[in-house]
């Protein structure tokens, strides 16, 4: 067996008075770069960024999977609630996560749900990060199916939600990374991606707030698979055509989960922002 | 084309296999014409319309255009999945979402195999 360089840790982590078991893995030394998984997968997203020794000789790559996400537990009591992800508590984790790591001035890195975070990062926290970059970024997307399904004792969530994962991804990237990111999908926990979702379709609107977002305090790049229609180009101009100075490039042949379904693709749009950064 | 699904998919093991549990009839619309879908264990059986007095469970629905431009052998972006011709409104989902949303990876496959033809 070829061991690979990256770590996985747990620890006990506390956000809105809560206490979750936390997972998280880490390769890498030099900037902090946190890097956030879409709703209702988990860190594995980024395993090659993780394995990318061109970035992890001058990047610290921490990726955690989110309570209820992954290896990481619910809190206690979870199976009396209804799992629902929102803007003030994922970005409440997101910080509290730095401040437990002690991370100085993170890079910010985030796809979908995280590339919706980190606007509102952006918004409030953009003294404290050296820069943010949105993976399939979009300030809103109208719910244009039920995800109630993916949640349903009827209808099995993990083939469901795999089933969803699997078309938001580009026909170009290669089967076998495709694959892998549907089964991570097709392992989350039940009614996890709906409650994401709800962040991501109806309570997590930025729309109103994203013309305040300064990026001479903290630079904002965005990064868009051109084959995603949750997220799409246009989505993401529609966010750059509000936020003076933020940073575009159209991923060609790319889909929703850009550094999961063609690691190779991605990590060539990446690496270049990341110099920039550094 | 969609006189061909029952050749390409029921000669397909690594699509059967998603259907293998699956026991429904579902339509198929090409602008006005209809079809409907047996499947029996993930294997297809394929009826071209009009039907009188026929049931279904559920029905995906959309115009000749649309269908050509999702079975292109690299369809453009937006035109590679069902939901993304949902979410501009170019395909309707009627009927029993619950049956639907069970067999969705198979159905996806079955209805994409023409690209592979």
């Amino acid at each position: 067996m070829k061991l690979e360089p990256v770590i996985g840790r747990y620890g006990e982590f506390e956000s809105q008075n809560r206490k979750f078991r936390l997972y998280y893995e880490e390769a890498g030394q030099g900037i902090p770069l946190v890097c956030l998984h879409t709703a209702g997968s988990d860190g594995r997203q980024y395993r090659a960024v993780l394995n990318d020794s061109s970035i992890t000789k001058n990047y610290r790559v921490i990726t955690f999977d989110m309570p209820w996400h992954g290896k990481s537990s619910p809190p206690a009591g979870w199976q009396k609630e209804d799992y629902r992800l929102t803007t003030g508590a994922y970005t409440g984790m997101i910080m509290d996560f730095v401040r437990a790591l002690g991370l100085e001035r993170p890079v910010v890195m985030g796809c979908s749900i995280g590339g919706r975070i980190v606007l509102d990062l952006a918004l409030k926290h953009a003294k404290e990060l050296r820069a943010l970059i949105g993976l399939q970024s979009g300030a809103y997307v109208e719910r244009y199916y039920d995800a109630g399904w993916l949640d349903h004792p009827e209808v099995h969530g993990g083939r469901a939600c795999g089933a969803v994962a699997y078309g938001l991804m580009s026909p170009l990237s290669p089967e076998k990374e495709r694959w892998e990111t549907v089964w991570h999908y097709m392992q989350g926990g039940p009614g996890v991606f709906t409650g994401d979702l709800y962040f991501y379709q109806v309570e997590g609107d930025i729309r109103g707030r994203i013309g305040d977002i300064d990026t001479s305090v903290c630079p904002l790049y965005l990064l868009t698979g051109e084959y995603d229609y949750s997220a799409s180009p246009r989505d993401t101009e529609a966010v750059v055509a509000r936020v003076k100075g933020a940073k575009l490039t159209v991923m060609k042949g790319l889909g929703h989960f850009p550094m999961s379904e063609n690691p190779e693709a991605f990590l060539g749009y990446l690496r270049p922002v990341l110099d920039e950064i550094r | 084309m969609v006189e061909e699904l029952a050749r390409l998919v029921n000669a397909n093991p690594e699509i059967v296999r998603w259907g293998r549990r699956m026991n429904e009839t579902f339509m198929v619309e090409v602008g006005e014409t209809q079809y409907l879908l047996t499947v029996r264990d993930g294997k297809l059986q394929v009826e071209k319309g009009p039907f009188t007095q026929r049931s279904w469970a559920f029905a995906i629905r959309a115009k000749r255009e649309a269908w050509e431009k999702f079975w292109q052998k690299t369809p453009a972006p937006g035109w590679h999945d069902l939901f993304g011709l949902l979410r501009r409104g170019d395909v309707a989902f009627e009927g029993d979402q619950r049956v639907l949303m069970a067999y969705l990876m198979y159905v996806k496959l079955v209805l994409a195999a023409p690209r592979s033809a």
